[in-house]
């Protein structure tokens, strides 16, 4: 702890937008495990083909000095183009996939699937045992599903990890 | 060849080629390096040209340092060659000593070729994997049509913003195969662009603060020195205008002259009892450059703790990472000082001259404790005696005198009892403590000025490290002189036995020593022995005359520690000072022990 005065802790959702060459992500991840700092979740991909961009959205938790240290250290890797810090920066947007397979026979299996309505998760793969669910939403929500789904027969998950966005006309530009 | 190397308008070359012409148009005069497999076509391409003189080295480790020591000399970019696997391995201690101390340097490093990359072929190394955590930035270039962009980017990027080590790690197969050249581009980098014009807003609030200011202090560091010489220079100016005391971090040493009335000395762990004292009782410290390192700051919650801090750094990730600060400038150190001294010329507000009066009477009485003086008697050489007459006897001379060090006591010494004047005179290792630096380091300066004196302050363990680069003293006729201040032992390791864990001298006494004179001889240097205090001038006027490289070795009393001192995890009003000097504390608490 660099300030024993500041030791209230807070989520912090990170968006990047970085060159999409080799080694990009070795480097932010390395920069995480280098300075101690936490990756709740982190997701990236390319998101301009053409301007050879890619976005990393980041969820992390740390003191609000802590968190200027991980936008700064970011912001000076040579291949960074922005930071922003989505939760300090006004209302965002955080989406979350998992795939959610659940194997079960008779009333088990018809509870999965009205609880998937009830949640909008869509079948995406289905058996005479087994489903496979698609769910997008915020992180609290498929936790929320996951945990129900795990009495009736959860099998296996995968998730991507946060997604998010601001919300209104603003742009986020290279 | 050579003729190629002249022109250079887009053409096809063979990859080495295109590396030499683009070092070339980025104005390398030298590199340091050592030859291995993977980099034959670089050399090969070396052998057939003037332009750029290669300076061979007897380890890889000592290239980087021997470029830092040539960079931190000129202000210009070091540049290193060396070969794949274990010449990239044996260069990153080089690489992390100048990331830790923001030295500008580019190292080529030779690859397996990249059809064989990831097959554990012969001397392959993950040289971009190992090096990422130990450079700004790293490349591997697969792509010929990349190559002399990358090049040119790299220099782009060790000197821009806060400087610092860049790795190029090229295939065998790149620098055989034949690309077109292209000169460095006109545009802006795509992502990289470190601000370095301060913001006013920030520059005025700075002035506000200073302007009230009762009990002010300017706490400089390396970025003065990086910024350049007039950055050193407009230091003077503002500190002088200003009328504030003003310390130098080990960094810093050369930015505002050791021999102003205003200067405080060196601060931090082993700094002065003034500046640390003044330090710890400002009301405004106004950091230009500095980091607030842990040498610095001693224990945290008890640094400085009733001033308003300004901060000025051109890295904004240095700014509130260890300490809170009031005021942050991001920007270049010459550029911040030029708009203070502007705006501060042009703030109406009056200064409190009378208040300011009386902190410069607290601090004379804070000088008055003569925490750096030591009684030099009898026959036995005081360690730091050795330094003063150095200091003293070089400055007697008028040459132009550039000092590198090594790391432990003798360090903290000779940053303690020399003397620097200028910026860009003073080479050691701070963030990293690499034993090992100063023998490279002192090649280096040479290298780049080589009628100018250049004297490697050393330990007898320190020097050691690295002593195969007496070799290269001989090759390159380079007369630097490495004067050892000989204890028999590993000296701050001993004196952290001795004050933190009961004079348990575990390891630390350096045993089956070489003998220096025959060692220097061996390399075809001068060696010389000195255990008289009677015989210490003479001894130094005579290594200092002779044309050569010399050993001197200095038989200094065994037992001294360094002080003054904050002991780990202690505040700046909590120093240990020499037995027989008032004031101060001793002991270590506990959880003092932990730190390092």
């Amino acid at each position: 702890m660099p300030d024993s005065l500041e030791t209230t802790l807070r989520n912090a959702t990170i968006a990047v937008l970085v060159e999409n060459e080799a080694g990009i992500l070795a480097r932010v991840v390395g920069l995480f495990s280098g300075r101690g700092y936490n990756i709740e979740s982190l997701t990236v991909a390319p998101v301009d083909a053409d301007r050879r961009l890619s976005r990393i959205t980041i969820v992390t938790s740390g003191t609000d000095m802590v968190i200027e240290q991980i936008k700064a250290q970011l912001d000076r890797l040579v291949p960074v183009h922005k930071v922003s810090d989505l939760t300090l920066e006004g209302p965002h947007i955080a989406r979350e996939l998992a795939l959610i397979k659940v194997v079960g026979k008779g009333e088990a299996r018809m509870e999965a699937l009205r609880l998937a309505d009830a949640f909008r998760a869509r079948v995406v793969d289905a058996t005479i045992e087994s489903f496979v669910f698609e769910m997008t939403g915020a992180g609290e929500k498929l936790d929320a599903f996951i945990a129900l789904m795990r009495p009736i027969g959860l099998a296996e998950v995968s998730r991507t990890g946060v997604v998010a966005i601001a919300r209104g006309p603003g742009g986020f530009e290279a | 060849m050579s003729a190629t190397l002249q022109t250079a308008e887009t053409r096809t070359m063979t990859g080495a080629e295109i590396v030499l012409q683009a070092l070339k148009d980025n104005g390398v005069e030298v590199i340091f390096g050592y030859p291995g497999g993977a980099v034959l076509p670089l050399y090969d391409a070396l052998f057939q040209q003037n332009a750029i003189r290669h300076i061979l080295v007897r380890h890889e480790q000592a290239a980087v340092h021997a470029a830092e020591g040539y960079a931190r000399s000129t202000g210009k970019v070091g540049v290193v060659l060396v070969t794949s696997g274990p010449g990239a391995t044996n260069a990153v201690t080089g690489l992390v000593d100048a990331l830790m101390d923001s030295i500008p340097v580019i190292c080529l490093t030779g690859q397996v070729p990249t059809h064989l990359i990831g097959n554990d072929a012969f001397q392959e190394a993950d040289t971009t994997g190992i090096t990422r955590p130990a450079t700004k930035h790293n490349y591997l270039v697969k792509d010929i049509r990349k190559l002399a962009g990358t090049v040119h980017e790299a220099f782009y990027v060790a000197k821009s913003g806060r400087p610092g080590p860049v790795v190029i790690d090229l295939p065998k197969d790149i620098l055989i195969g034949k690309g077109p050249y292209s000169e460095a581009p006109q545009a802006p980098h795509r992502s990289y662009r470190p601000q370095t014009e301060p913001d006013m807003a920030s520059i005025r609030a700075a002035v506000r603060l200073l302007k009230g200011a009762r009990r002010p202090i300017v706490y400089a560091g390396g970025g003065v020195i990086n910024a350049g010489p007039e950055a050193s220079r407009l230091l003077n100016e503002f500190v002088h205008m200003t009328r504030m005391p003003c310390t130098n971090t080990l960094m810093g040493l050369g930015a505002f002259p050791a021999e102003d009335p205003q200067f405080l000395g060196m601060l931090g762990m082993h700094g002065t009892y003034e500046a640390n004292l003044a330090m710890h009782g400002c009301d405004v410290m106004l950091n230009i450059g500095a980091r607030f390192d842990d040498r610095v700051t001693g224990r945290l919650n008890a640094f400085s703790p009733n001033s308003k801090k300004i901060h000025a750094d051109i890295d904004p990730s240095s700014i509130n990472k260890n300490v809170k600060v009031d005021v942050a400038i991001v920007g270049d150190a010459g550029a911040v000082l030029k708009a203070l001294i502007e705006c501060w010329q042009a703030d109406e507000q009056p200064q409190d001259r009378a208040a300011i009066a009386e902190w410069w009477r607290a601090i004379d009485g804070w000088r008055g404790t003569g925490c750096l003086q030591y009684r030099q008697e009898g026959s036995i050489i005081k360690p730091q005696h050795a330094v003063k007459r150095l200091y003293e006897i070089t400055r007697e001379m008028g040459r132009e005198t550039f000092i590198t060090t090594e790391v432990g006591q003798h360090q903290m010494w000779a940053a303690q009892y020399f003397g620097f004047q200028k910026p860009n005179r003073w080479m050691t290792s701070g963030g990293l403590g690499t034993m090992g630096y100063g023998l490279p380091a002192a090649m280096g300066v040479q290298i780049a000025h080589p009628d100018a004196l250049v004297i490697d302050i050393a330990g007898e363990a320190s020097i050691l490290m690295n002593i195969q680069e007496m070799g290269t003293l001989a090759q390159y006729r380079l007369p630097v002189k490495v004067f050892i201040l000989n204890n028999e032992y590993m000296g701050m390791v001993r004196q952290w036995q001795e004050l933190l864990h009961g004079s348990r001298y575990s390891e630390s006494y350096s045993e089956a020593l070489p003998d220096f004179v025959r060692l220097a001889e061996a390399f075809h240097a001068r060696g010389m022995r000195v255990t008289e205090a009677s015989q210490l001038d003479d001894a130094i006027r005579e290594m200092i005359a002779h044309p050569g490289p010399v050993i001197a070795d200095i038989a200094v009393a065994k037992d001294e520690n360094c002080f003054p001192m904050i002991p780990s995890g202690a505040a700046h009003n909590e120093m240990i000072l020499a037995p027989g000097q008032k004031g101060g504390v001793t002991g270590v608490t506990d959880e003092g022990k932990v730190l390092v």
